[in-house]
């Protein structure tokens, strides 16, 4: 079981981010879960892709570095580019919540129900 | 790997930290903890792009959400959890926490990746493409066609929040207001 | 509470961002064009310059980031590196297929002109992250603040 610890661990924090996204009812908080379940999925990508005691996925000028002594470097550039679409999603929530802020004046998305526009 | 169980640990703390506390502000700087650990996260997992990347895609994402929307005189409480919701959060993802904890023994073990596909690329990136850093190489010649993706999903997500804050509807939704209250 | 954030931080803060602002610009357009030779590239140092603009704003207060680069000229720099990563893309047909390295590269590995295309899209593709997450900042913070002070 050692060997999956860092996976389960990960897992966890995925679920605390789905809990969030799933109980509660402010609108920032909900932001959060999405930003903290987003970290855990790169995290997840990241940790598969580690090899004990590999070396990064950078070769040199000057001194001679054996391809299979490096670390897995595909999901490195896949989670490259998730990063930046996660803070683009990131954005793009804060500019919902900003126009329900001032639609209903509350981040409180139960009496949003209540109140009818 | 002691280190990387206590960043993990710290993760963790940080995430129910934020997910808990009341006061708002706080919340948000506890997702900043979790973003910094986890950018030395991946320092520690030989990955340093990613580690360059996510640092300081976290300092932005932390202005964003503290000054877009915790600047206005609002209360800076937060207002409680669903109480369904919050049953039923728990009993599912306690459900995929045990079903996930099954599946992860038919993966790899940690640290020893099976690296079948991938291996093409460090083999061939110097001589494919010239680029020494091998994720660039993925990334702008190998895959390209990912960050042709990426671009038209940031095209989007920019495009929407224009649409979304525009303030042409402005005067219609201060009626509706005034009729509220 | 708008006129305290017009008037910016205290001194200290302004000193040390008039010193550090143009280092942080150099550090993000060496993170950029060293983006095929170490960590790093077009992604973070699209973010590191959009950050130098950030940092300017939030220290000074009251749009001065928005003076120097509006949103107009945001939107044109945007299109500017989509456009650009594109033909790039299309020119790769001519030789072999769409985002062919059409510039072959020459064994050279390792120097800074080398890699064929790569750093020229590393380029366009920092236009476009910086120019896109500097006009969402442009869009959520700057200009929403003076629509307050209109009303």
């Amino acid at each position: 079981m050692n060997a999956y610890m860092p996976y389960v661990l990960c897992m966890i924090l995925f679920s605390i981010g789905v809990y969030a996204i799933l109980a509660k009812r402010n609108i920032i908080k909900i932001i959060l879960g999405v930003v903290i379940a987003e970290y855990a999925g790169n995290l997840f990508l990241i940790l598969v892709a580690y090899k004990a005691g590999g070396r990064s996925a950078i070769f040199s000028e000057t001194q001679v570095i054996l391809p299979d002594s490096m670390v897995d470097p595909l999901p490195h550039a896949l989670v490259l580019t998730s990063i930046v679409i996660g803070l683009a999603t990131t954005a793009f929530l804060i500019a919902l919540a900003i126009r329900l802020y001032g639609k209903y004046g509350t981040f409180d998305i139960t009496r949003m129900r209540e109140l009818r526009g | 790997m002691i280190e990387l169980y206590v960043l993990l640990g710290l993760m963790i703390a940080g995430a129910v930290i934020a997910i808990e506390v009341k006061n708002l502000l706080s919340a948000v700087i506890a997702v900043g903890i979790v973003g910094l650990a986890l950018s030395i996260i991946f320092l520690l997992l030989k990955a340093p792009d990613v580690a360059l990347t996510q640092i300081v895609v976290e300092i932005v994402a932390v202005i964003l959400l503290i000054r877009a929307t915790l600047h206005r005189e609002i209360a800076l409480k937060s207002c409680g959890t669903r109480p369904f919701g919050a049953f039923m959060g728990i009993l599912f993802l306690g459900l995929a926490v045990v079903a996930a904890i099954v599946t992860f023994n038919s993966l790899a073990p940690f640290g020893a990746p099976l690296m079948t596909v991938s291996q093409f690329y460090p083999m061939n990136a110097i001589t494919g493409t010239g680029a020494i850093n091998v994720v660039s190489s993925i990334i702008l010649d190998y895959r390209a066609y990912d960050t042709l993706g990426e671009a038209t999903v940031l095209f989007t997500a920019v495009i929407g929040v224009l649409t979304v804050m525009r303030s042409v509807g402005k005067k219609k939704e201060e009626d509706v207001q005034e009729n509220h209250e | 509470m708008s006129k305290e954030h017009d008037r910016g931080m205290t001194v200290i803060v302004k000193t040390v961002t008039r010193l550090t602002v143009g280092l942080i610009l150099l550090y993000g357009i060496y993170i950029i064009l060293h983006g095929h030779l170490t960590p790093g590239g077009g992604f973070a140092g699209g973010v590191i310059i959009a950050l130098a603009f950030i940092n300017l704003d939030l220290a000074f207060g009251g749009g001065v980031s928005a003076k120097i680069f509006s949103k107009g000229k945001t939107s044109v720099v945007e299109a500017l590196g989509a456009v650009m990563f594109l033909t790039l893309a299309l020119l790769g047909m001519k030789y072999g297929g769409f985002f062919d390295n059409f510039l072959h590269p020459d064994g050279s590995a390792g120097q800074l002109v080398s890699a064929g295309i790569i750093p020229l899209e590393n380029i366009a593709i920092s236009l476009k992250v910086g120019a896109g997450l500097f006009g969402i900042f442009l869009t959520l913070i700057v200009l929403q603040k003076f629509e307050s002070e209109k009303k």
